[in-house]
């Protein structure tokens, strides 16, 4: 059995009336690129952000690592225990260069929380600035590492964001919906890039609507239904499964 | 950074042809110049527009004329201890103030200036000595000056820097030297990984959380140290002139130094530094110019001209020196949003375009030749 990066036990959200999360347990194991799948309204981005403290749950715990509790803290003090986040919106750096916008997660994993390093030059960060060229390399931007960033297409801002996560190494990688909004030709890149960064072994847990995506990158699956997780498996187990049809594409052949 | 100590320490004479070669506007330059680089790294770096910035001005100069009171005449201590003072004050005014951001941000600077302005009328008359501000008298104790038997000379003292007096251009070259050490500071800063993270919460305040920086304690620093520039801008009025008052806490000079950063280039490194210029030149200049100047000026033209341009011009010169400020910045914001900086940037390339396709066809010819 593999070891758990994230545990999720007994999770129950409402929002007024609603049951948005409905009793949710769910284990990570490490290395593994875990999706999450479901039709809208499910509760997909509610335990999201109740992975990644942004929402507080009404019960149930999420440990980190076998023991550290994820909420309850801040968004800055769960990624330094080694849990990162790409949005559904890219959250880049508009005003800064590509270069820029890769230093900073760089030096911020290196800084901690706080650092007044108001001393030190810039130039003298070599270190750092190897890094942020080694995950502009990944993602073919480095040669344009000097454009300003609000310059980029969308599919190149996630990429982008993508980079920004990827060079502080984080044990857990969080995606919201990678590939929405994107042209064909960019999904499949962005694909093709998330199966690159699969043989690094860092554990990932993506949330994602387009199958396509899904089935060529994931090693398991859950899919939710109204709150309820109600099967998770290999990918092969999730397409023959009668209840998952039902609930998600309504009966039809996947 | 060499050519910029040159270029601060020549003021005097490049400034001379253009008239403002003395020393009370060449000190308004230095002054004003930590005022704004200082406010810029706050403004400039993480996009928080602080209304209240003239409060740490004010504090820098009722601390330094204590200073100067109980103390010692020494400008030193004084600017010590107004560094001291506007940075205390600002951790607590940034403390409060820097749990909003955007305007509810700028509002609460505002208030904080306006609450310290009327203070200064009101509860801290013993401090401040209220409208008639604080001067030196002939019986302060000044115990450090007595303790080692300095000679007091007939009538008030003046500020010094172990006897050398700061009056006139002295105390232009004292106040260059400061600019020329705080200009160093600023630029440390803007080249930090500090700085660095600054602009990263001005351009994404969010993400910067999410890649595990505690933004908070960052913005507190840099209003802190944006303060205690002020501060030192603050000690360096009252070492040039040893008198404090409330009005240098009105919230038009809070204006006034946002006014110069944009005017200059917001967030660039020489930009607030040119503001403070055009500014300080046209009010101190253009508001002196009258009509006997004009008539000069325009003495060339046949007589009907000249009575016709004076009556033109004169509205623009003199007391209204604010309208021509005041199209300036309105014509400045309108076409060039990044200030005067951006306006060079843009001369600046396209004089390189000219350049690049000059030799382009250079080498097209030649090899056409060839």
């Amino acid at each position: 059995m593999a070891e758990t990066v994230l545990r999720i036990e007994n999770v129950n959200k409402s929002f007024g009336g609603l049951l948005a999360l409905n009793d949710i347990n769910l284990e990570i194991e490490r290395g593994k690129v875990h999706a999450i799948i479901g039709p809208n309204g499910a509760g997909k981005s509610t335990l999201l952000n109740v992975c990644v403290g942004l929402l507080a749950p009404d019960t149930g715990e999420v440990t980190f690592n076998g023991g550290e509790k994820i909420i309850g803290k801040k968004p800055h003090q769960i990624n330094q225990i080694g849990l990162t986040r790409v949005f559904q919106t890219p959250e880049i750096f508009p005003d800064l260069s590509l270069l820029e916008n890769v230093m900073l997660p760089a030096l911020s994993k290196r800084d901690g929380s706080y650092k007044m390093s108001i001393f030190k030059s810039l130039s003298d960060e070599e270190e750092i600035e190897n890094e942020a060229i080694g995950a502009l390399e990944t993602i073919g931007m480095l040669d344009r590492k000097d454009t300003i960033a609000s310059s980029l297409s969308r599919g190149d801002k996630r990429r982008l964001e993508l980079a920004m996560c990827l060079v502080q190494k984080p044990e857990l990688l969080l995606l919201d919906e990678p590939t929405a909004g994107m042209a064909r030709h960019d999904t499949n890149q962005t694909i093709e890039l998330l199966k690159q960064i699969k043989e690094g072994g860092m554990t990932k847990i993506i949330i994602e609507h387009d199958m396509h995506v899904v089935f060529s990158v994931a090693d398991k699956i859950s899919v939710l239904a109204r709150g309820a997780i109600i099967a998770t498996g290999t990918p092969d187990e999730i397409k023959a499964n009668p209840l998952v049809r039902e609930a998600y594409l309504g009966g039809a052949e996947l | 950074m060499l050519i910029f100590t040159a270029a601060v320490l020549s003021m005097p004479i490049w400034l001379d042809p253009i008239g403002a070669n003395y020393p009370d506007l060449l000190q308004k330059f230095a002054i004003f110049g930590i005022f704004a680089i200082g406010y810029n790294i706050l403004f400039g770096l993480t996009g928080y527009l602080s209304f209240g910035h003239a409060v740490f001005l004010g504090v820098g100069s009722y601390t330094a004329v204590w200073s100067f009171k109980l103390l010692t005449m020494n400008v030193i201590p004084a600017m010590f201890f107004s560094i001291l003072m506007a940075g205390i004050i600002a951790a607590g005014i940034g403390y409060v103030s820097l749990r909003r951001s955007g305007i509810y941000f700028s509002i609460l600077t505002l208030a904080f200036a306006q609450m310290f302005y009327n203070l200064a009328y009101s509860v801290l008359m013993p401090i401040t000595n209220g409208e008639t501000g604080l001067q030196l008298t002939m019986h302060d104790p000044r115990v450090i000056d007595v303790a080692f038997s300095r000679e007091v000379p007939e009538g008030l003292p003046s500020t010094d820097f172990f006897g050398i007096s700061m009056n006139g251009y002295s105390g232009f070259y004292f106040c260059a030297v400061m600019l020329i050490l705080a200009f160093f500071i600023y630029l440390k800063i803007f080249r930090s990984p500090f700085g660095m993270k600054l602009k990263g919460i001005k351009s994404n305040q969010k993400r910067m959380k999410y890649i595990g920086s505690d933004t908070r304690p960052y913005l507190i620093t840099a209003f802190v140290i944006s303060g205690m520039f002020a501060g030192l801008a603050g000690s360096l009025m009252a070492v040039t002139d040893p008198l404090a008052g409330a009005e240098r806490m009105q919230w038009t000079a809070s204006g006034e130094v946002i006014l110069m950063t944009i005017l200059g280039g917001v967030g660039t490194v020489y930009g607030p530094l040119l503001g403070v210029g055009i500014i300080k030149y046209l009010e101190n200049i253009f508001s002196s110019i009258n009509e006997s100047v004009l008539n000069n000026f325009f003495s060339f033209m046949p007589q009907w001209g000249e009575s016709l341009l004076t009556s033109l011009t004169m509205p623009f010169v003199g007391e209204g020196w604010h309208l021509t400020l005041g199209l300036l910045f309105m014509l400045i914001v309108i076409f060039l949003p990044g200030g005067v900086m951006e306006g060079l940037q843009r001369i600046k390339d396209s004089i390189m375009n000219k350049k690049n396709i000059e030799e382009s066809e250079a080498t097209a010819k030649e090899s056409s030749d060839g």
